[in-house]
């Protein structure tokens, strides 16, 4: 940023008249053998459009991809068995099926990044551009409706159990891509409420909030 | 397309009518078209009038409220597990009633054009949704659209109590987990059967059918008074033939025939004789509880739950009875004392109910404390909790086991009470932090360690603290922290001062040109804030003031100003208008919230009457002489 730059408002990324309930919001997770941008592959994309506060569940997106790499450790967590016989499309399909999906709608995420770098590195993969998507993390958002106290110590961290416990949404599908799509889209409506009750707020505030 | 969120719906709504009488597999596929949508509280869902749409509507969380906005009366309250919008599915007209979110929900919108087909395949799950159609209008012209969906139907021409108006005449709740025995059983097994079932009367049944009945007072006058041994079979002593009646009873009537035949328990059976089976018992409570809202009713009520579920729609009717009580005018101490002692039973219920879901009883003896305004007495709607847990020292050995106890046990309660109003604490002062459920010489160091280092935190958590009041447990342990804090506050008069510097800090209610202050932003913008600007100064000053004279045991902002009055008779005047005010202000406060349904902390103020600002404006005056008098009393100046 050039020091010109630095007095310069930050400029809006939407127009102001958009309103955060008329946007459409894709809210996605992933499950994935493990951690490793490198090595880890996507075994599902679940999704599902978050527009007016409204989710329309035949319109949800839940795909499981064929991959030849499989590790059996993280299998307890995302209960997906290597043999899981479902009609799975290959994972250039399956990108295709969800990038038709995504549209230039806004990715909503938990862990934003995570999901983001596991998608964009399966897109390299195969030759395909990046996600060039705005994107929103319940992580961070979730953070600036805590309060400021000196009596309340914040953590750096809060998983997906922690706002589920909070907002009280029920964690029955937890660890499959589509339920923890739905808890991190019921979150995000409940983070948005809280936030609007501290200080009236719009689509583009809510990105600079980060 | 079957996924994970349509499974999640299918799953939620099989429990309830009309799905529960889908094939899950009919479910299931229903489930894939669904909408899930999320409402604000008072948001409107439709109003009177808009054209219908093309759903209707299933609560998943919270509650909807539906409304004539005409008259502004609420005429139904969907719950969990409720429908309504079901005027599409129907007739061809607009809604003629309002649906608003009463809380923050979660609904399922069932497209009409997808659901219509399993209403006219199966039967139930029509004349369910009829039946629901015209109990949730409340219209008894509602009738003519029952041949809307069939044609005509005999069944349908069944008598539907619901559509009336008049209370008195609504069909009457009725338990319907029968206790029975044979007629051999002895006396002594029966007196067990009712303590474990905490019932009143028991049926005594052959074959189903129900041949005797036997309460309370017979056991008390044929068994007590030594006239039959306590071996004595049921069929001997009990009372015969069961006088019985049709389930389909109203209030009045049910009312009626315990008059009639002096008698206590009604046996409700198929077809209303003694030839077919019981299916329910109405006892002389039942017929009290569906009479009204009185104090002891809710008691009683509350005892009975078994669930922490059964507790939310008494705690719905405590606040009936508060606006009613409002509405009356009855004093304000009254009413505080009332609806604290209701809200605590509520509270005191949770944790029982939570107790007995712990594996193994508390190790040690405990104490559950209410902080804050639930610790004064003084809340008296739904507002943030603030809680906390002290348990007798325990041997170094035990001692992490113990906390690990407590503070699981804690969780559960503050989970219980989330789900029957009481929101979270923003600033996680509950009980199931561990900050905040600490063993007695643990709490005892926290105090004096607050006390002794008095900067702006530690006065800011001494303030909250100092507040507490049991609510459940061992007052022992209670009573030594109380006593530990007393004398540290007496060893280390430096605190008082901060103490004061501490509660002259709240913002002033008014201006230069003496107008309201009100907020700047956020969702209360331009509201004027009650709770800070008014009732914490004359709070914080009736804590301070109290503890300089070190009286225990009075923590009721209002009883304070009244000891004080007699503490001190200079300055009798000023303490009572200060009681006065405060009252005057939690009974502001508790209208307003009882109106928005919320904390009220936050006025409107154009929807005050100018006499109500003359009067709010009055007690800003008796706020500021005695922050004027503890000023100059513990010479603040030399601090500040």
């Amino acid at each position: 940023m050039s020091l010109f730059n630095f007095w310069k408002k930050e400029e809006d990324l939407f127009d102001k008249n958009i309103t955060i309930e008329e946007t459409r919001f894709v809210v996605l997770d992933t499950e994935t053998t493990g951690f490793d941008y490198d090595n880890d592959r996507i075994l599902c994309i679940g999704a599902l459009i978050l527009q007016n506060g409204k989710i329309a569940i035949n319109e949800s997106f839940e795909v499981y991809l064929e991959q030849d790499h499989y590790d059996k450790s993280t299998a307890q967590i995302h209960g997906i068995l290597k043999a899981f016989v479902i009609q799975r499309p290959s994972e250039l399909e399956a990108l295709q099926q969800f990038l038709d999906f995504l549209g230039d709608s806004i990715i909503i995420a938990h862990h934003t990044t995570f999901d983001i770098t596991m998608i964009n590195r399966a897109l390299e993969r195969n030759n395909l551009p990046q996600l060039a998507n705005h994107s929103l993390d319940t992580a961070i958002l979730y953070k600036r409706t805590l309060i400021k106290s000196h009596l309340f110590e914040r953590k750096d961290h809060y998983s997906l159990d922690d706002l589920a416990d909070k907002f009280d949404i029920s964690k029955k599908d937890r660890h499959t891509a589509l339920g923890d799509a739905y808890i991190t889209a019921i979150a995000f409506l409940k983070i948005v409420k809280k936030l609007k009750e501290k200080k009236e707020i719009n689509l583009n505030q809510l990105f600079k909030l980060f | 397309m079957k996924n994970t969120i349509s499974q999640r719906v299918a799953d939620f709504l099989k429990n309830y009518p009309p799905f529960s009488f889908l094939h899950q597999m009919d479910l299931e596929k229903l489930s894939e078209q669904i909408s899930i949508i999320y409402k604000e509280k008072d948001s409107i869902i439709f109003a009177e009038n808009d054209k219908t749409h093309d759903s209707f509507y299933v609560v998943h969380k919270g509650a909807v409220a539906l409304k004539k906005s005409t008259k502004n009366t609420v005429l139904d309250m969907c719950d969990e597990g409720d429908i309504f919008g079901l005027r599409p599915l129907l007739a061809q007209e607009n809604y003629i009633m309002e649906a608003v979110a009463h809380e923050e929900s979660i609904l399922y919108a069932i497209p009409i054009a997808v659901f219509k087909p399993y209403a006219l395949e199966n039967r139930n799950v029509g004349n369910f949704l009829i039946e629901s159609y015209a109990s949730n209008t409340r219209n008894p012209y509602s009738d003519i659209h029952k041949d809307k969906l069939y044609g005509h139907d005999d069944i349908l021409h069944e008598n539907l109590h619901s559509s009336n108006h008049s209370f008195d005449l609504a069909p009457i709740k009725y338990s319907k987990k029968i206790v029975t025995c044979g007629p051999s059983t002895t006396v002594k097994d029966i007196a067990k059967i009712m303590n474990k079932k905490k019932v009143g009367a028991i049926l005594i049944v052959d074959e189903m059918l129900p041949i005797g009945i036997l309460t309370d007072k017979d056991l008390r006058n044929k068994i007590v008074t030594g006239d039959f041994p306590i071996t004595t079979t049921a069929e001997t002593i009990m009372t015969k033939p069961v006088i019985t009646y049709p389930k389909k009873m109203t209030v009045t009537e049910a009312q009626m025939a315990m008059m009639k035949s002096n008698i206590s328990h009604l046996c409700l059976t198929k077809d209303g004789t003694v030839n077919t089976k019981a299916v329910g018992i109405l006892s002389k409570h039942d017929v009290m509880v569906a009479l009204g809202n009185n104090p002891a009713v809710l008691i009683k009520a509350l005892k009975r739950t078994k669930k922490i579920k059964e507790i939310k729609p008494i705690r719905n009717r405590i606040m009936q009875l508060l606006q009613g009580y409002l509405d009356q005018n009855i004093p304000m101490t009254l009413i505080t004392k009332i609806i604290t002692e209701l809200n605590e039973a509520c509270t005191n219920r949770v944790i029982e109910i939570c107790l007995e879901k712990m594996s193994s009883p508390p190790p040690v003896k405990f104490a559950w404390l209410a902080l804050g305004s639930q610790g004064r007495g003084e809340q008296m709607l739904h507002t943030d909790q603030d809680n906390a847990i002290v348990y007798e020292n325990v041997n170094e050995v035990f001692r992490d086991e113990t906390r690990i106890y407590f503070l699981k046990f804690a969780g559960l309660v503050n989970k219980g009470l989330f789900d029957i109003g009481y929101d979270y604490c923003p600033a996680e002062m509950m009980a199931s932090n561990p900050k905040w459920c600490m063993s007695l010489d643990d709490w005892k160091n926290q105090v004096h360690h607050w006390i002794t280092n008095p900067g702006k935190n530690e006065v800011l958590l001494s303030f909250i603290f100092f507040d507490y009041s049991m609510t459940y447990g061992d007052s022992d342990i209670v009573n030594q922290l109380s006593d530990s804090i007393f004398e540290d506050v007496k060893a280390n008069p430096i605190f008082y001062m901060h103490l004061v510097s501490g509660a002259l800090q709240s913002p002033s209610p008014t201006g230069f040109f003496r107008q309201f202050l009100v907020e700047q932003d956020g969702a209360n913008k331009d509201n004027f804030d009650i709770k800070r600007r008014a009732l914490m100064p004359l709070t914080d000053a009736a804590r301070v003031l109290i503890l300089s004279h070190s009286v225990k045991s009075i923590s009721n902002t209002a009883e304070r100003f009244e000891k004080l009055a007699e503490l001190e008779p200079t300055n009798k005047e000023l303490y009572l208008s200060c009681s006065y005010s405060f009252k005057a202000l939690l009974k502001f406060r508790t209208k307003q919230g009882l109106l928005h349904h919320d904390s009220g902390q936050f006025i409107a103020l154009e929807s005050l009457s100018k006499m109500e600002k003359i009067k709010l404006k009055r007690t800003f005056k008796t706020i500021k002489e005695l922050q004027e008098l503890i000023s100059v009393r513990f010479n603040i100046s030399n601090l500040v």
